[in-house]
């Protein structure tokens, strides 16, 4: 069961181990993530609770850059060697009832080994991220392009 | 816990490889330097309670299911206006 879909079928293969689980809900490890359809944004879905679900967004899709900076306790938590192995998401914050208030928490980086199908939630090291940058004034900011 | 009394420049360690030296004392603020390997991972405490708090913020949200794709119209069209 899903929050935002109903009830979806899911392959073995599609759900993500996090063993360290994410920061205020360790005790949930497994995940799945869920794409929307022409959209930017996608579903990070508990799999074993339906209730329990994150938007997330890939940073490069509204920031000209975004430099992952992470630990090598990180890496090693998805059993990464190279960052270029990786899949970088963003939680998403929306405000109810005005989201052109969202943003995304940069400090925070969800991180996917997908060969080894392994997330964590990692921890920039950067100064200049913090967990809720504005989406909207990231774009127009940003010259991003579109596609 | 231990407490231990330091001045600017002396260092103490933990284990045998990591070194936390007083680099600077100013008014209330003091600067540290941390020497470990690099699978040692050092943050300022602060951080995990932000992300925290933060990942707490981002479920409390109500989702219909409609909701994202409303907001990827609104995505769409700021990048638009941005052009």
């Amino acid at each position: 069961m899903t929050k935002a879909y109903g009830e979806v079928c899911v392959e073995e293969e599609q759900v993500i181990e996090f063993p360290e689980g994410i920061l205020g809900f360790d005790y949930v490890k497994k995940f799945v993530f869920l794409e929307e359809e022409n959209s930017p944004f996608l579903w990070m879905q508990a799999y074993d609770e339906p209730e329990l679900a994150f938007v997330l967004i890939r940073p490069v899709d509204f920031m000209g850059e975004y430099n992952l900076m992470i630990s090598h306790t990180d890496m090693n938590n998805v059993k990464a060697l190279n960052v270029s192995e990786l899949q970088v998401f963003a939680i998403v914050t929306i405000p109810q009832g005005d989201p052109k208030k969202m943003t995304a928490n940069l400090q925070g980086p969800i991180i996917v080994n997908i060969k080894m199908r392994l997330g964590t939630q990692a921890i920039s090291q950067s100064e200049k991220y913090t967990t809720k940058h504005s989406i909207i004034k990231e774009i127009s900011n940003n010259d991003v392009k579109e596609g | 816990m231990l407490v231990l009394a330091r001045k600017l420049n002396e260092s103490i360690m933990i284990g045998d490889n990591i070194e936390i030296v007083v680099i600077d004392i100013k008014g209330d603020q003091v600067k540290l330097g941390i020497k470990a390997p690099k699978k040692v991972t050092v943050h300022r405490k602060e951080i995990y309670e932000e992300i925290k708090q933060e990942n707490i913020a981002a479920i409390s949200t109500p989702f219909k299911p409609d909701t994202l794709r409303d907001l990827s119209e609104f995505f769409k069209r700021s990048k638009t206006e941005d052009k």
